[in-house]
C-alpha cells in the first residue's frame, strides 16, 4: 500500500487533525475551487496550501513523482485547450485583445492568456491539498472519516475493504501474469495484434475474478456470522474526538466556500473580468 | 441477477472497487495510439454490474475511480468519476434481466453489449464533456472529443472483456440439474 497511498507519519498540526475534518475541509476547499473562477481568489488558494505543506513538514522529494506527472498532464490539458478553441477566453470575456496573429485561426490574445492562467491555477489550488491529505491521513482512519461526515456505514465499509484489498489483489495479478506468461502468454505490442491482447488480458483476468468471487463470498460470510449490518450504527476503532484544530479547519474550509459563492455575485459570474 | 444478501453486495463493492483500481492503475496494456493505454477496468465493471446489480456498478466505479484519481495525486478529476459511476449504474440497471450465473447465451450477450454501448454513449458522450463544461469551463469542441474517443476505446474494450468474462464465469458455474444420480 506504501506505494500507491503514501501516508508519512508525522507530528505536525496537520497530523494532528482527525481523518474526518481533513476530509471535511478537502470537500469544501475542492467545491470552492470548482465553482469560482476569481483569479484573486485563485491565487490565493495555491499560496494558502503551500503554507500547509510547509507547516506539515512532508519534504519536496516525497511527492516530487507525483507533482511531475500532475505538472505533463497539466501541460498537455492547457495545449489541448489552446489547439481547439483558441478563441474561448474572448468568449468568455467578451473582449479582443491580440497579442499575436499566429497561424491561422490560432491567435495568441490576453483573453486567452488569462483563461488559461486561471485553469492552471485551478489545478494548483486543489492538488497540492490533496497530496497533503493522502500523506498526512491514515488510510485506516479514512473509512471511519467517511461515516464521520455523514456516508452511511455500510458504503463507508466498502470503501475500507477496497483499501484492504488492493495490496492483495495487486500481488495476485502479478503471480497471476508472471505464471500465463511462463505458459507462452504474449503481451507485447510488437508481436501480437490489439485484439489478440484484449483476448489475452480476458484470460489474464479471469482466474483474478474467480479467486476474487471466492473471496467475496468468505468475507461476506465472515462479516454476517458477526451481525454486520444489524444496527444502524457502528463504532470505529480509529475514530478521533473532535479538538479545537479541527473546528478551526473546519470554520475555515466553510468560509471559504462561501467566499467562493458570494464571490460569483459579487463578479456577477464566475469569472473576475479585467478587460472591462 | 439473482437476490442476493445485503452483506454480499457490500463486499462485492468493497472487493470490486479494489479489481477496478488494480486493473485501472496498473495493468497497462498499450494502444496503438503512443502514450495511451487502454483501460479494461470497465470490462470487469460491466461483469460485476451484471453479477451484482446497479448499486454495486454504481459504487464500483465511482470507488475504484475517485481512489485511482486520489493515488495520482492531481486531485478527483469530478467529472470523470461521476461519468464512470453513471456507466455502472447503467450497465447494472440494464443487465437486471441477465443471470450471469444460470447461462450466458447469444441473447444474454446481444442484451449485455446494447447495455453496455448505451452506458458508455451516456457517461462519456454525455455526463462527462456536460460536467466538463459547468465544472472546469473548457471548450466544448474539446471535451466532447476526448469523450468520444474514450467513450468509444471503453466500448470496444468492455464488448471484448466484459463478453468474455461473463461467458467463461457462467461456463464454470456448476448448472442446475447438472448432477445424476447412479445407477
Amino acid at each position: 500500500m506504501s506505494s500507491v497511498f503514501n501516508y508519512i507519519k508525522g507530528k505536525s498540526p496537520i497530523h494532528a487533525l482527525t481523518g474526518a475534518s481533513k476530509l471535511l475541509v478537502l470537500v469544501l476547499w475542492s467545491l470552492s475551487a470548482m465553482t469560482t473562477f476569481d483569479t484573486r481568489l485563485l491565487v490565493a488558494l495555491p499560496i494558502i496550501s503551500l503554507l500547509l505543506f510547509i507547516a506539515s513538514g512532508i519534504k519536496y522529494r516525497d511527492v516530487s513523482f507525483v507533482l511531475n506527472f500532475t505538472f505533463v498532464f497539466m501541460v498537455l490539458n492547457n495545449l489541448l485547450i489552446f489547439l481547439f478553441s483558441p478563441e474561448h477566453g474572448v468568449t468568455i470575456y467578451g473582449t479582443r485583445n491580440v497579442l499575436w496573429e499566429g497561424f491561422g485561426i490560432w491567435v495568441v490574445t490576453k483573453e486567452q492568456l488569462f483563461y488559461q492562467l486561471n485553469v492552471v491555477l485551478k489545478y494548483l489550488a486543489t492538488i497540492p491539498l490533496v497530496l497533503l491529505f493522502v500523506t498526512t491521513t491514515d488510510p485506516s482512519e479514512f473509512a471511519s472519516s467517511l461515516n464521520r461526515i455523514g456516508v452511511s456505514y455500510k458504503i463507508s465499509y466498502s470503501v475500507s475493504l477496497a483499501l484492504r484489498y488492493i495490496p492483495d489483489i495487486q500481488r495476485e495479478y502479478k503471480e497471476i501474469s508472471v505464471a500465463q506468461q511462463a505458459r507462452g502468454l504474449e503481451l507485447d505490442k510488437k508481436k501480437e495484434s490489439l485484439f489478440k491482447r484484449l483476448k489475452c488480458a480476458a484470460t489474464l483476468l479471469f482466474p483474478l475474478i474467480v479467486s476474487s468471487m471466492e473471496r467475496i463470498e468468505i468475507v461476506a460470510a465472515a462479516m454476517e456470522l458477526r451481525g454486520f449490518g444489524k444496527n444502524k450504527k457502528r463504532t470505529w476503532y480509529s475514530s478521533r474526538p473532535f479538538r479545537k484544530g479541527d473546528w478551526i479547519a473546519i470554520l475555515f474550509s466553510i468560509l471559504l466556500l462561501a467566499l467562493s459563492i458570494a464571490l460569483n455575485f459579487i463578479n456577477g459570474g464566475r469569472y473576475y473580468n479585467p478587460f472591462v | 441477477m439473482n437476490k442476493k444478501s445485503p452483506v454480499v453486495t457490500i463486499v462485492a463493492i468493497g472487493i470490486g472497487a479494489a479489481l477496478f483500481f488494480v486493473l485501472g492503475r496498473f495493468v497497462a496494456i498499450p494502444s496503438p495510439v503512443p502514450n495511451t493505454t487502454i483501460s479494461i477496468q470497465y470490462g470487469l465493471l460491466a461483469f460485476m454490474a451484471a453479477l451484482f446489480g446497479p448499486v454495486a456498478g454504481i459504487l464500483i466505479a465511482f470507488i475504484g475511480h475517485a481512489l485511482i484519481d486520489f493515488s495520482y495525486g492531481w486531485g478527483i478529476w469530478w467529472s470523470w468519476v461521476i461519468a464512470s459511476g453513471v456507466a455502472g449504474l447503467v450497465m447494472g440497471l440494464g443487465a437486471k434481466k441477465i443471470n450471469v450465473e444460470k447461462s450466458f447465451g447469444t441473447k444474454e450477450i446481444v442484451t449485455f453489449n446494447i447495455t453496455q454501448v448505451i452506458a458508455h454513449l451516456i457517461a462519456w458522450g454525455i455526463v462527462a464533456p456536460v460536467l466538463d463544461i459547468l465544472i472546469y469551463s473548457e471548450p466544448a469542441n474539446k471535451v466532447f472529443l476526448q469523450g468520444l474517443v474514450g467513450g468509444l476505446a471503453n466500448i470496444v474494450t468492455t464488448a471484448i472483456v466484459g463478453t468474455l468474462l461473463c461467458v467463461a464465469y457462467a461456463a464454470a458455474k456448476p448448472k442446475a440439474g447438472s448432477l445424476k444420480k447412479e445407477n
